[in-house]
């Protein structure tokens, strides 16, 4: 019931979609903010702190577009968004860019008429279980009750991987990741299944936390990114580039501390192109020689913004592993500034 | 010897002897009450074998309760250090930590001062609704309400001019309550307003000039009254006031905000959360539900077929649709309709369409009041030459609405309930919306019951003032003595 209403308002949504105005930038500059589409309640990638300021690793892209076009990371305007309000949001253009976890797929891709203009976190789905269970590989899971979210990706990814291993299992629904923690620790289900940062995020708060593995098998593919309408693709350039920005300057050793300096002091043309103190890349896209510049000095590149929020430093504990730079062995890849 | 042959004559009284130790005190309660038989016996015995296991797995985690601490592993810490490292203990130390939030949401800390006034003030302007202008009880409300706001006033850092405003009010409220506690109602016209500006904040004239069309009303009604009938004045008053409010609202607040710019710093709909916010939503759709009701169950009563068809058919529509649905409508796709770029505010729209679930429910069980009433009041209303309204307003509402008081009020406890419903919309009621937030902290993240319990509460408080109330007003309101 819920699936079909939400479904046939996304019908709804897209059918609209050219309702919202084409020029984006021009709307946001006219505005003086940009209007941002968070989670309110994911632990590192978007909540809000006891001040009531959005942090994380989703929200600094909201700042970093905003230091960009308008200057001024601060001058964002948060939507807090569900995963049932998230997608129609930024069709009806209540939201200029959607930055939450979502997972970049084919029909949201096309069928809802969005851009996903680049990954910022690869995430996968895995396994939690309690050490002493003496399971090493979620293969030998036959036969176990599972904790999983209904509604999701990852209950059709569960079922994928269980079906195609030939082995049975009996899901234990839970709403959310609270209820999946309560649920577990009581013993009410032997696993407990969801993106693999999310598993990161409970392990870390449980009780007794090294009682408890995180199994090596990796069943999804989840490559959370920022969004945008169709139908304006300058404005996905802008968000496309600017994140890219952050990734060429951990890669070209750009960083909060130095961005002032760096683009003066440097030989590297490109860190000149990227800064600014050469060439026009910002006109191209219509904005000002220093947007990236900004961009990057408003959480730093993307290595800080990881590191700050939800890197190995933090309770959160999470290794760069494939959302490492294309030279340590990831998969953080950004095209020439050219 | 002489005396044995006489009979046994009792010259003093016995002492009493005490009853038997089974038939007084706690025993014969005990007896009585709980073992009075073999079934009472066993039913009584595993009553209290499972109080005894709830208190027993319970009590220990509320007792080892933890209200200094920065995160849920030191809460953990504590709780291992006090009572060994198997005991549970509550995690109290969230609450304090986040309560605010809580409360306010995300409502600028510097400003809490405004919707606590705006809190203390609906009190005072509820006082003369509850107590229909008892001078006594609204006079206690009023200290009451005076108390509330120094306290808080005094613990919040409130600028001075606010403060001596405030207080210059509750004076003048309290003065008039003595004086003439009638025309205390005057304030709770005015206070939608009021609040309005205390949460939103922004000019001063918008809510004034907002006000100011139901002044175009009453006047357009006073005036058209002796020529026209009741309806046609009232009808008149309300396209009058419709246009005030469509051409010329803006304009003239915009200009006397030009002229004299006066105003709190204003706050954006989306900083509102917590009981801030079930409140704002909960007060505003139970005061505007109420005679929205009465309006549509008397249209349904009506002869008319066109008012008859339309309240008909809003009733039953609005009744026959989940609030969820409602609540998806007001926030994804009323979006659709509005021209682009309007901003038609979140808050609003899921206010104006709360409201219109609620009163569909109690139109329906004032429908109920009136269908109790028997048919000579209406004869003898009519037999006393009074017209319609007069007869509704005199004779027919005031026995319909005492009917109904039970159902109205747990319609409205129900409405105040369902508040926190708007999570699924984004927006951050106490129960979920907050609870989430505070959960993705991962200082507090993996609390589970803690934040539950303390929202629990709070609305355990409301609710139960709530239907209190009512009981004290169904009896005051008894006039036959069964």
């Amino acid at each position: 019931m819920k699936k079909s209403v939400f479904f046939g308002t996304l019908a709804a949504a897209s059918a609209l979609a050219g309702f919202a105005s084409a020029d984006t930038l021009a709307d946001i500059k006219a505005r003086g903010e940009l209007l941002c589409g968070v989670h309110t309640g994911l632990t590192g990638f978007g909540f809000l702190d006891a001040n009531g300021e959005y942090q994380g690793f989703d929200v600094a892209i909201c700042k970093a577009v905003a230091a960009a076009v308008l200057g001024d990371a601060n001058k964002v305007r948060y939507v807090p968004t569900t995963t049932e309000t998230r997608f129609p949001s930024l069709a009806s253009g209540e939201i200029d860019l959607l930055s939450r976890t979502s997972t970049w797929t084919l029909s949201r891709d096309t069928d809802l008429k969005f851009d996903f203009v680049a990954v910022n976190y690869y995430d996968s789905q895995g396994f939690m279980v309690r050490k002493d269970l003496g399971v090493s590989s979620a293969k030998e899971l036959d036969g176990e009750t599972i904790c999983v979210q209904p509604g999701t990706t990852t209950e059709l990814n569960l079922a994928d991987f269980f079906k195609s291993n030939d082995l049975t299992y009996t899901p234990v629904n839970v709403a959310d990741d609270s209820e999946a923690q309560r649920q577990y620790i009581a013993g009410e289900c032997i696993a407990y299944t969801t993106d693999a940062s999310g598993l990161a995020a409970s392990r870390a708060t449980l009780p007794d936390a090294d009682n408890h593995i995180i199994l090596p098998e990796i069943i999804s593919k989840e490559p959370f990114g920022p969004v945008v309408r169709h139908g304006d693709n300058n404005w996905g350039d802008i968000v496309r580039w600017t994140f890219y920005a952050l990734v060429a300057a951990e890669e070209l050793g750009i960083t909060s501390a130095n961005v002032n300096e760096i683009g003066t002091s440097t030989v590297n043309p490109e860190i000149k192109r990227i800064l600014g103190t050469e060439g026009d890349m910002g006109a191209m896209m219509g904005l000002d020689a220093e947007w990236a510049k900004r961009a990057i000095a408003a959480n730093g590149n993307y290595g800080e913004i990881f590191a700050a929020n939800i890197g190995e430093s933090t309770p959160i504990g999470l290794a760069r592993g494939l959302n490492a730079q294309w030279t340590q062995g990831g998969l953080m890849y950004a095209p020439p500034f050219r | 010897m002489a005396e044995s042959n006489q009979a046994f004559v009792r010259t003093a009284i016995l002492p009493a002897q005490k009853p038997p130790l089974t038939e007084k005190g706690m025993i014969k309660w005990l007896r009585e009450n709980l073992f009075s038989g073999w079934f009472n016996t066993i039913l009584t015995l595993v009553g209290l074998w499972a109080i005894y296991s709830l208190i027993a797995a319970a009590l220990p985690w509320w007792l080892n309760g933890v209200w200094n601490a920065g995160s849920l592993g030191e809460c953990r810490t504590i709780v291992a250090e006090r009572a060994g490292p198997d005991a549970t203990g509550a995690c109290w130390a969230m609450v304090r930590d986040r309560w605010h939030q809580f409360m306010f949401g995300f409502y600028p800390q510097d400003q809490y001062w405004r919707p606590t006034t705006a809190f203390g003030l609906l009190f005072a302007a509820i006082a003369p609704v509850l107590f229909s202008g008892q001078k006594r009880f609204q006079t206690y409300m009023l200290i009451g309400v005076a108390a509330f706001l120094s306290v808080t006033l005094w613990l919040a850092t409130v600028p001075m001019l606010p403060v001596a405003l405030t207080a210059l009010l509750m004076l003048a409220l309290l003065a008039f309550a003595q004086l003439r506690p009638a025309s205390l109602m005057w304030f709770t016209v005015i206070y939608p307003a009021l609040a309005f500006f205390l949460l939103w904040g922004g000019s001063v004239w918008t809510p004034v000039a907002a006000m100011a069309g139901l002044l175009v009303l009453l006047l357009a009604y006073r005036v058209l009254l002796p020529w026209t009938g009741v309806a046609i004045a009232a009808g008149i008053g309300v396209v009058l006031a419709l246009l005030w409010w469509a051409l010329l609202d803006v304009p003239v607040a915009r200009m006397l905000t030009s002229v004299l710019p006066f105003g709190l710093e204003s706050v954006a709909s989306d900083r509102f959360g917590g009981f801030l916010l079930a409140l704002t939503i909960g007060v505003t759709a139970i005061s505007f539900s109420l005679p929205m009701g009465i309006l549509l169950a008397l249209g349904r009563q009506s002869d008319m077929v066109l008012i008859k068809t339309l309240s008909v058919g809003f009733i039953e529509f609005i009744r026959g649709v989940p609030l969820i649905t409602l609540l998806f409508t007001a926030s994804l796709l009323l979006q659709y309709f509005l021209p682009p770029n309007t901003n038609f505010d979140l808050i609003l729209r899921v206010i104006i369409l709360v409201t219109f679930f609620a009163a569909a429910y109690i139109a329906e069980v004032i429908r109920g009041g009136l269908a109790a009433l028997p048919r000579g009041q209406y004869e003898a209303a009519d037999a006393l030459g009074l017209d319609y309204w007069s007869a509704q307003r005199l004779i027919i509402m005031p026995q319909a609405l005492k009917i109904a008081i039970p159902g109205i009020v747990s319609t409205f406890i129900g409405l105040f309930k369902d508040t926190t419903l708007v999570a699924f919309v984004g927006l951050l009621d106490p129960l979920k919306g907050i609870t989430q937030i505070v959960r993705a902290d991962i200082a507090w993240k993996g609390i589970y019951w803690e934040p539950y319990i303390f929202v629990g509460a709070i609305f355990f408080v409301i609710c139960f003032g709530m239907s209190r109330y009512s009981m004290y007003l169904e009896q005051k309101l008894k006039r036959d003595h069964r």
